[in-house]
């Protein structure tokens, strides 16, 4: 997260790599660290691909009202306005779009905020209007220059130069791919990153016995321990999907990992609620005693 | 039946109703800015703010329900951007950048500047030379497509006659102003990219754009229209240029910064040069729109010689003064 983890890899200071989570820690002035993840670079470029459709989708039916207005008058003097503000309007487009997004109090264009991402300043302070100008006008390099290479064409001496000149741009196009926080130029140039930030709501709490059907269901002490609290996210994640296949299947696991010998014509849901009610007390009022069971493994 | 319930339920079911009112808080403000939030509201907010950080920690620390910690991380997340985020509104922020932040950035770029000057002149020399000595060096500065018509095979009555178009009508001026601005913003915001790739690519297009400069100049001067061209050239090339110089300065400025970070780790170096070069950016941009509009009017209006320079050095000075004239520090 902090820049001076960056630069010590960049520095190749670290030599052992382990898998990288995307998670950075990011403390507010109050201490609590936020926990940020990266964007990933599938979202990253989806974003990215949706703010260019928008962007060019934009400017395509501007340019053809334009075209209409035109065809449809067929004034000569209204040309000239036309083209005025054709010129500005795609200019504006091609150089503000981003910055006029980014620089809102979401700090997130169109497509950051389908895909959950938005632009923080990496050291942790506020986001200011010339950091999202310079990481936006850093494009100029990263997308449009690469996009010109690519689009020339020509023969002897000039296919080579852009051919050099293609390879060159190309490294400020895959610059995001060689640092742990995957930054490209402009975020390195405005000291920014790109983090998800998913507006998330607020579920229905699983424990909460009296909505959930599972009274009546009770468990040994023995049973509730064959589980830690990996097992209790992952049934969480089943519980919450809903999907009834999987519930039957890890239902089946469970009654056989626990030796269940309760009644056997419960529903699954049913039981897993109560289940998972249950494990959920119990690996929490061990977690206030101080001991967290991270997984089934961990017998201590 | 509470006594039946866990910890972590009875936790989250006094809290709740603070979580969801910030949570509607944050949504009305991100969706319409602060003016949005009423006064209690606006100060209400930074209290929920910590009451839900608090509720986070203690969350992580007693509760296993993975949903409700998520769903509390996202919610501080949030409110923390909206507690620190910058909320100047749009005419403070516009009027702070005028009055303070660009001149602040332009001044403290002055080193970068006079190497850019430097390039631009010398540039502007060596192909004033060469293009007199053998007008055939005209080509290998100039773009045909720019040239349109002004190249050594012209006679002397035509190039006047492009310094001097009479138009009778307002049409072709606008259009010339904006295209000329887009096209000139363009390539100033491509000089400050290229910056990174340590000042080279930069410092090759003020060559360019000097080396354009000095033919054009030599070849009018060989027809002894010099004096005319200049002023053609000045009335609004005064800002023009300045803005060329200082676009590539704030290039140099992030190419150096990378290159040579100094005690700095270079990301913070680089981040650092970028922001500030950022800021002289937005003003380019602002110079080449005042610099399109002298260009588009001004120059196809105005047929004086002397008005025309009189126009160019007061523009000059103008900036000049505006940039550089000691102000006193941020508070």
């Amino acid at each position: 997260m902090t820049a001076g983890g960056v630069t010590q890899r960049l520095r190749g200071l670290k030599v052992r790599r382990e898998p990288d989570s995307g998670w950075r820690e990011f403390v507010t002035p109050e201490g609590v660290d936020l926990r940020l993840k990266v964007g990933a670079y599938v979202e990253r470029f989806s974003a990215m691909a949706l703010d260019f459709l928008i962007l060019f989708g934009g400017m395509g039916v501007f340019s053809l009202a334009v075209l209409a207005v035109l065809w449809a008058t067929r004034a000569a003097w209204l040309l000239e306005a036309l083209g005025v503000v054709w010129l500005l309007v795609t200019f504006v487009g091609r150089n503000f779009y981003f910055f006029l997004f980014e620089a809102q109090p979401r700090a997130a264009t169109p497509g950051k905020r389908i895909m959950g991402l938005r632009v923080v300043a990496a050291d942790g302070g506020r986001l200011t209007a010339d950091a999202v100008f310079a990481r936006n006008a850093m494009r100029e390099v990263e997308v449009f220059l690469p996009l010109a290479f690519f689009l020339a064409r020509g023969e002897g001496v000039d296919a080579a130069l852009i051919t050099l000149g293609a390879i060159w741009s190309g490294v400020f196009v895959l610059f995001p791919l060689f640092n742990r926080d995957r930054r490209r130029l402009g975020d390195l140039a405005a000291g920014t990153l790109v983090v998800k930030a998913p507006k998330k709501v607020l579920q229905p709490d699983l424990a909460d016995t009296e909505r959930t059907a599972s009274q009546g269901l009770a468990f040994t002490p023995a049973q509730l321990d064959a589980y830690g609290v990996k097992e209790l996210h992952v049934l969480e994640d089943v519980i919450r999907a809903g999907d009834r296949r999987a519930m039957k299947e890890v239902a089946e696991r469970i009654r056989t990992k626990i030796a269940w010998d309760g009644a056997s014509d419960i529903p699954d849901r049913t039981f897993l609620n109560a289940y998972y009610a249950a494990l959920r007390g119990r690996l929490e009022s061990r977690m206030l005693f101080g001991h967290r069971r991270k997984d089934k493994f961990d017998v201590s | 039946m509470a006594e039946l319930h866990l910890k972590s339920w009875r936790f989250r079911a006094e809290r709740e109703a603070d979580w969801r009112r910030l949570e509607s808080l944050l949504t009305k403000a991100e969706a319409g800015g602060v003016g949005k939030l009423k006064r209690e509201e606006l100060l209400e907010l930074p209290v929920l703010y910590r009451q839900a950080l608090s509720s986070l920690s203690v969350a992580r620390s007693i509760s296993l329900d993975q949903s409700l910690v998520a769903y509390l991380e996202s919610l501080c997340t949030r409110s923390y951007f909206f507690v620190y985020g910058a909320r100047a509104r749009l005419p403070e922020r516009l009027a702070r950048f005028f009055r303070r932040d660009w001149p602040a950035a332009v001044q403290a770029l002055w080193r970068e500047t006079l190497a850019s000057l430097a390039i631009t002149v010398v540039a502007t020399v060596v192909a004033f030379v060469l293009v007199r000595g053998d007008p055939d060096w005209f080509y290998s500065f100039v773009d045909p497509g720019l040239a349109s018509g002004r190249d050594p095979m012209a006679t002397t009555a035509s190039l006047r006659a492009t310094l001097y178009q009479e138009t009778t009508a307002m049409e072709g001026l606008s259009g010339l102003a904006a295209f000329l601005f887009t096209h000139n913003a363009q390539i100033a915001l491509f000089a400050f990219a290229l910056g990174f790739a340590f000042c080279l690519p930069t410092a090759a297009l003020l060559v360019l754009n000097g080396g354009m400069l000095g033919a054009f100049l030599a070849l009018f001067f060989s027809r002894n229209l010099g004096v005319e061209a200049t002023g053609w050239l000045m009335i609004h090339g005064a800002t023009e240029l300045f803005a060329i110089v200082l676009a590539g300065a704030a290039g140099f400025s992030i190419g150096w910064a990378v290159a040579f970070p100094g005690a700095r780790s270079r990301v913070d170096a680089a981040a650092e040069a970028g922001r500030r070069a950022a800021t002289a950016m937005a003003g380019v941009v602002v110079m080449l729109f005042v610099a399109g509009l002298i260009e588009g009017f001004g120059r196809q209006l105005i047929q004086l010689d002397a008005a025309r320079y009189t126009i160019a050095a007061v523009t000059l000075a103008g900036w000049l003064v505006y940039f550089y004239w000691p102000r006193r520090p941020a508070p």
